[in-house]
């Protein structure tokens, strides 16, 4: 979590080998400061894409403390949310994504069951 | 506007709504810096409230605010809110109102593990900063408890976010939708407990009527009672008229009823300005009318005049008061009087006190006339008409505005039953009545009450001339007042009767003319008469003195023949002929 806070980046440089091919799943994560619950949904997510979409996703990462008016766009209300901007439709995953099983049918990554 | 409230210095700072008649009742506004919950059910106005307050913030008192909106988008508030003359983009350009729309849309959401709403604090935050915002709307944060399954987290979310907002020193309203049986579904009053407000939109017979109440204000002495209010052209007004109570000043100035033997009756110079007058009556007696006259002797000494009619439009009464002689045109046309022509049906009681209470401030009239307040009992129940006639007393006395009301009453033994409750807040009332008489129906009129003025008790009989209202003597024959033809005959026969009176009292004059003459020729004969026996007695006397002489002169003869001595004889002789000339004379 060296990039943060900062601009809004990609973490492909974090992710060089899979970020290099197919970029399928573009995913944003909004949080606020570095707050424990912040670094957990990012440590969270990566572990989750590295095993789930290996190569095939893009993460931004933004930091509303540094740009508050990005909130706007993707109405943004509970931090930490996860964005899945690409593919569409656009699904959001809130809180710190510890639920592995909650944040995969979030993503459309597997179906809901129940 | 004269009120009781408490002055606002004393107790908290407030935040100047400028909505008509809430600053009023909430003594001053909002309080400033803490927010304000505003509740109440779908479609009574919350929006709307909460929109004006930012809005005449920004205009009013330099107080640019920011709008977060949950239910509506940008678009759609800004489209709502130009029926109200609310300019939001224009706003938004001068930074003076920004308009953020929070949507939290649940089919697109998972939630997994925690989190919190830092993300809504940020975006307030941000546009708070970013136009200087002093004022706040929320409207309506509940809806969050749709979009977010964890209503612990929103909970404490949201106790922390009015906590922030107070921190931030921002004037904030959050409305909130009402609950079963309690003030906000979500009881959003347990973290909001400075100002509580509940709207409420009541329909009574197919009726509604927007009232509203301050719940709770810390720290603020505040009218508890609902008051209604109006959503309008402009904005939103509240009618803080139930507390106004007897306080007002009594007006020794008298005015003209415009019939000038009304005035008559009234002392001889009619009503008192500033006083209420009813004119209660049956059917097609003449009420309006005697409105009109006032109307129009209003307007003639160049005061403006207000008339509500609930039973007519304006170009009919226009007409049936021209029949009367009475063109109230140049009025209209002067702009000293206006014509409210509306049915009471239409709105409920509240509406139509608020509509009445608002023309009244906009026109500043001198004279109010609402033609009949009877038909107010359609849209009301007769203690919630009387509540509101009082009300409107009150407002319209404190501002000196004279009230003359008609009232239609329906037989003729109810009459004044049924105006009983109305007959305590009245001053000067007249009765206007059928007097059936002589097989005819004709207009009488007394006065029932008149306070504060020596007043005529006699009933007058009035028409309804092409000159307008003529009151006409009274004439009271065995079977009571006499009218119409009846009056029309005694007219007549007293007419007769003087008629005969006079020739009477001439035909005596001359009766005496003639004794005196034939007296006066009697007297000439008398005195002929007696003149001429006196010439006679005279003719005598001097007959006898001669004779006497005569004699006296042969006695002389004889004496001197004689010798003798005669001279007190010759004497008394004398003093004879001289007693005899004074009786000549």
């Amino acid at each position: 979590m060296k990039h943060y806070p900062g601009e809004p980046q990609t973490l492909e440089s974090l992710h060089a080998t899979s970020a290099a091919e197919r970029k399928a799943w573009e995913l944003r994560l909004y949080v606020a400061g570095k707050t424990g619950k912040s670094v957990a949904a990012f440590e969270n997510l990566k572990r989750l894409c590295d095993e789930h979409l290996p190569g095939e996703y893009r993460i931004e990462v933004v930091d509303l403390l540094v740009h508050p008016q990005l909130a706007k766009g993707d109405q943004i209300v509970a931090i930490p949310t996860l964005v899945r901007k690409l593919p569409p439709p656009i699904r959001k995953v809130i809180g710190d994504l510890s639920n592995i099983e909650r944040t995969l049918v979030g993503l459309q990554l597997r179906p809901s069951k129940q | 506007m004269r009120r009781g409230e408490p002055s606002s210095t004393r107790s908290l700072p407030k935040a100047e709504t400028g909505i008509e008649g809430l600053d009023e009742i909430t003594g001053g506004g909002f309080p400033r810096g803490r927010p304000t919950l505003i509740c109440g059910s779908a479609g009574c106005g919350k929006t709307l409230l909460a929109m004006e307050f930012l809005v005449r913030g920004a205009t009013q008192f330099g107080e640019p605010g920011v709008f977060l909106t949950f239910e509506e988008t940008g678009e759609e508030l800004r489209q709502n809110v130009r029926s109200l003359g609310f300019d939001l983009r224009h706003l938004a350009d001068q930074k003076k109102l920004l308009v953020d729309y929070v949507h939290v849309e649940r089919s697109e959401i998972e939630e997994t593990g925690e989190y919190d709403l830092e993300g809504l604090f940020i975006r307030l935050g941000h546009a708070i900063d970013t136009i200087g915002a002093k004022r706040v709307a929320l409207d309506t944060i509940e809806t969050l408890f749709g979009g977010l399954s964890n209503a612990a987290v929103l909970r404490s979310e949201l106790r922390r976010l009015f906590r922030w907002l107070k921190d931030k020193g921002v004037t904030a309203v959050i409305t909130g939708e009402r609950g079963e049986g309690r003030l906000t579904r979500h009881g959003l009053e347990e973290y909001v407990s400075d100002c509580v407000i509940a709207l409420d939109h009541r329909i009574t017979d197919q009726l509604s009527t927007r009232r509203l109440r301050i719940v709770k204000y810390r720290g603020t002495v505040h009218g508890t009672n609902e008051y209604p209010f109006l959503i309008e052209e402009d904005g939103i007004s509240v009618l803080p008229i139930t507390s106004l109570g007897l306080r007002h000043e009594a007006s020794t100035e008298r005015i003209s009823t415009g019939v000038p033997r009304l005035d008559a009756m009234l002392g001889g110079q009619g009503v008192y300005r500033g006083s209420s007058v009813l004119i209660s009556g049956t059917a097609g007696i003449g009420k309006t009318s005697f409105a009109a006259h006032f109307a129009d002797a209003t307007c003639r000494r160049g005061e403006r005049c207000l008339y509500f009619a609930f039973e007519e439009s304006e170009s009919q009464l226009l007409r049936n008061m021209r029949s009367i002689g009475l063109d109230l045109t140049p009025w209209l046309k002067k702009g000293l009087l206006r014509i409210h022509a509306t049915r009471p049906t239409a709105y409920g009681l509240e509406t139509h006190l608020a509509a009445l209470h608002k023309l009244v401030n906009e026109f500043d009239p001198r004279l109010v006339i609402v033609d009949p307040i009877t038909n107010f009992l359609k849209a009301g129940t007769q203690s919630e008409t009387e509540a509101m006639l009082t009300r409107l007393i009150d407002f319209l006395k404190a501002r000196q505005t004279t009230a003359l009301f008609t009232s239609l009453s329906h037989g003729s033994s109810s009459l004044e039953q049924s105006e009983a409750t109305v007959s305590s807040l009245i001053d000067t009332w007249l009765l206007l009545r059928d007097i059936e008489l002589g097989g005819e129906r004709n207009r009488g009129m007394y006065i029932l009450k008149s306070r504060g003025m020596a007043h005529s008790n006699q009933i007058r009989e009035f028409l309804l001339t092409d000159r307008g209202v003529e009151l006409k003597d009274v004439y009271v024959g065995p079977e009571g007042v006499l009218t119409g033809s009846m009056r029309l005959a005694q007219e007549a026969r007293e007419q007769a009767v003087a008629v005969g009176r006079q020739q009477e009292i001439e035909r005596r004059q001359r009766d005496l003319e003639r004794k005196r003459n034939a007296l006066e020729a009697q007297a000439i004969a008398q005195r002929a008469q007696f003149e001429a026996e006196e010439h006679e007695l005279e003719l005598l006397i001097a007959q006898e003195q001669a004779a006497a002489a005569s004699m006296v002169e042969g006695r002389q003869d004889l004496a001197r023949s004689r010798k003798a001595d005669t001279h007190a004889k010759s004497a008394s002789n004398g003093s004879r002929r001289m007693a005899t000339r004074g009786a000549r004379k």
